[in-house]
């Protein structure tokens, strides 16, 4: 085996490196599941509780205002988004924070960079799947059908939720390496996208051209879009699906190069 | 057989802003567009280094603070990259610049070897393998599933010591992990070092610790201000390293600090930091404060290669008339008649404090070497393989009783 190790001028996608150290992407999410709810009373129910709870809330403030717009029951339309929402904001927040809080490690032991944020963003996967579990639960209390459909709808919009998060949450880690300020912009941003995106509310909810341009093609509106695609009676907007996708995959694509491009020198300024 | 590593032309650049910060905010982003380039300083922490090293050699890397040993460990474990130049690596690298690195106080022994393991880059299958091995090195059983805050220091340390002694790498890149822990713990450490180098792995280590390189590295870098001074068998390039360490340096120290201004050093009442075994040893130390000093204490503790204490005093300990003295300035003066300390290298923190607190401590301070010499001239001196300190006097008598 001989290798060489000098200043990197190609771009390389680097999976094969990925693929070699595959059993820290295992160990990092591990670990962080682990230590996520050591030490705590209600353990892994924090996960379902938290949507619960803000879904029990804004039930309350816009049911009466709301549900004449949304297709289905505006209980389930909102349990749906933020099911969505807590994936992305959460996972967003980890990954944000991953090289800094593993700073430590970073500068002390070479792996692929890339494992960090996108392990930190399983975690709120596995929390998303719990959460799941308990959205099904709570159909059947209500009277909405969900369609066969939704074996495929609802990976998808996994899938397309993950490549968002990853796509802004790489262009963060690597921006917060380097400047301190993402600290703060971060929940300034990740608060604002809540209502700039489909998720309390109808897309059909403003006769503001702009602001419906955004709440529809914004990278997390086809997620949510596919999400309520899985109800019967909800009518999918393919084209919402195909124009936010486009974004979030433009997205992926620069969060993920920006990312490799800086993280070579991660370890001298972080 | 083709060497395995191959260090050619290496060159790392650090760009340090002249108004030093941890890290940029994005103002500042901002307002040094419109500033000139050149407010940035170039620093070559490594200038084109070449060197090779042979399958199974143990080297050490030596130089003072800041001549570049832990970046170029940084950049053969691939944790930076190097400005310029190339390593030609033949083996898998696995570097230990620090212990336990990823260890997790919330988790328990045993998932920290795993993780501790999997970051180190042991495959899942070698971590299970070698398990019940590394519980039985670090010699916690009892505690294996207990989680790691309530786990001693001492504890923590020898559970992340031992996954990393199971490491299979052909190359093992080692960073001052001995600095820490106990004198047993430390011979336990070297024992498996030298253990890992005779069963034919390449060993690169980096130490302040002389006597650590002597023991175990054949081979020894010289670094300074990030050049390549020598390279060679261990002895020799140590040889240089204390020549040029005592360079500039003549047994005055010069303080800028609050209390002591200055130290001055004697042999035998000569200004110097070089001693002999049994020769006259005195300290200077002269002291300026605002303030004033009630009765000053002096405290001097010598401290060999391996940063082991073997001296510890101050003038409390012995009968003195500073007792009386009160003023804002002065100077103490400590004299040891008869140097009871072996040949080598000396490091010395010296504490500089009142009656009842320490108002100055500076840590290895300076050092100072004890040269050979037999006392009372005509005599040998004891074998130093069993002697650590020397007496100065021993009454010996011989005569014809029977019991």
């Amino acid at each position: 085996m001989e290798y060489e190790i000098k200043t990197k001028n190609k771009f390389s996608f680097g999976f094969r490196e990925l693929n070699e150290y595959r059993e820290l992407f295992y160990f990092f999410t591990w670990r962080d599941v682990k230590v996520k709810y050591k030490q705590t009373v209600l353990g892994f129910l924090w996960a379902i509780l938290q949507p619960l709870f803000l879904t029990f809330i804004f039930t309350f403030a816009f049911k009466k205002s709301l549900s004449t717009k949304t297709e289905i029951e505006y209980v389930l339309f909102l349990l749906s988004g933020m099911l969505i929402w807590n994936l992305f904001s959460s996972g967003l927040n980890n990954s944000s924070n991953s090289m800094i809080n593993n700073s430590n490690i970073i500068k002390k032991i070479y792996f692929p960079r890339l494992i960090l944020p996108i392990s930190s963003i399983f975690v709120s996967v596995i929390d998303y799947l719990i959460t799941l579990g308990v959205f099904f639960i709570v159909v059947l209390f209500y009277d909405e059908s969900i369609s066969l459909w939704a074996i495929i709808l609802i990976p998808l919009s996994l899938l397309s939720t993950i490549i968002t998060t990853t796509g802004i949450g790489l262009f963060m880690a690597a921006l917060n390496v380097k400047y301190r300020d993402v600290r703060y912009v971060l929940p300034f941003f990740i608060q604002s996208l809540m209502f700039l995106s489909p998720i309390i509310f109808p897309l059909k909810i403003s006769d503001n051209i702009l602001f419906e341009f955004i709440l529809k093609y914004n990278p997390l509106s086809g997620s949510l879009e596919l999400m309520r695609g899985s109800f019967e009676k909800y009518i999918l907007n393919w084209d919402i699906v195909i124009g936010s996708s486009a974004v979030s995959i433009l997205f992926f694509i620069f969060g993920f190069f920006y990312f490799r491009k800086t993280e070579n020198y991660f370890a001298d300024i972080v | 057989m083709k060497p395995i590593l191959e260090i050619s032309n290496l060159s790392k650049r650090f760009k340090i802003n002249s108004e030093q910060q941890p890290y940029l905010s994005l103002r500042d982003s901002f307002s040094n567009l419109f500033k000139k380039a050149n407010s940035k300083l170039d620093f070559w922490a490594l200038n084109d280094l070449s060197f090779n090293v042979e399958e199974g050699d143990t080297v050490g890397i030596i130089g003072k603070n800041g001549a570049g040993k832990s970046t170029l460990l940084k950049v053969l474990s691939k944790i930076t990259p190097p400005t310029s130049g190339q390593i030609i690596s033949r083996g898998r690298i696995a570097s230990l610049l620090e212990v336990g690195t990823g260890f997790h106080p919330e988790l328990t022994g045993r998932e920290n070897v795993y993780m501790n393991g999997s970051i180190l880059g042991m495959r899942n299958t070698e971590i299970k393998k070698n398990f019940d091995a590394i519980v039985d090195f670090a010699g916690i059983e009892r505690f294996i599933d207990t989680p790691l805050k309530h786990y001693s220091s001492g504890m923590q340390l020898r559970l992340a010591f031992a996954v990393a002694a199971f490491l299979e790498n052909e190359i093992l890149i080692i960073d001052e992990v001995l600095a820490v822990g106990d004198a047993e713990f430390q011979k336990k450490c070297m024992g498996k070092m030298s253990e890992v180098s005779k069963s034919g792995r390449t060993i690169l280590f980096v130490s302040h610790n002389m006597g650590a390189i002597k023991q175990l590295c054949k081979k020894s870098v010289f670094l300074k201000q990030g050049e390549l001074i020598s390279y060679g068998e261990s002895n020799s390039v140590l040889q240089m390293y204390s020549s040029s360490d005592a360079e500039g340096f003549d047994g005055i120290i010069n303080c800028e600090s609050n209390f002591i201004n200055r130290i001055e050093l004697y042999c035998d009442n000569i200004i110097q930091n070089v001693f002999y075994s049994g020769s006259r040893f005195k300290l200077k130390l002269y002291f300026e404060s605002k303030e004033l000093i009630i009765s000053p204490v002096l405290g001097v503790i010598i401290r060999d290669e391996y940063d082991q204490a073997i001296v510890g005093i101050n003038n409390k300990n012995y009968e003195s008339q500073l007792r009386n003295f009160n003023n804002f300035y002065g100077c103490i003066e400590m004299e040891i008649p008869f140097l009871p300390l072996y040949v080598g290298r000396y490091y010395v923190d010296v504490h500089f404090g009142d009656a009842y607190i320490d108002l100055d401590v500076k840590r290895n301070l300076f050092s100072f070497v004890v040269e050979k010499n037999g006392i009372n001239n005509a005599l040998e001196m004891p074998n130093e393989n069993y002697n650590k300190i020397l007496i100065e006097k021993v009454n010996w008598k011989i005569s014809d009783e029977h019991n």
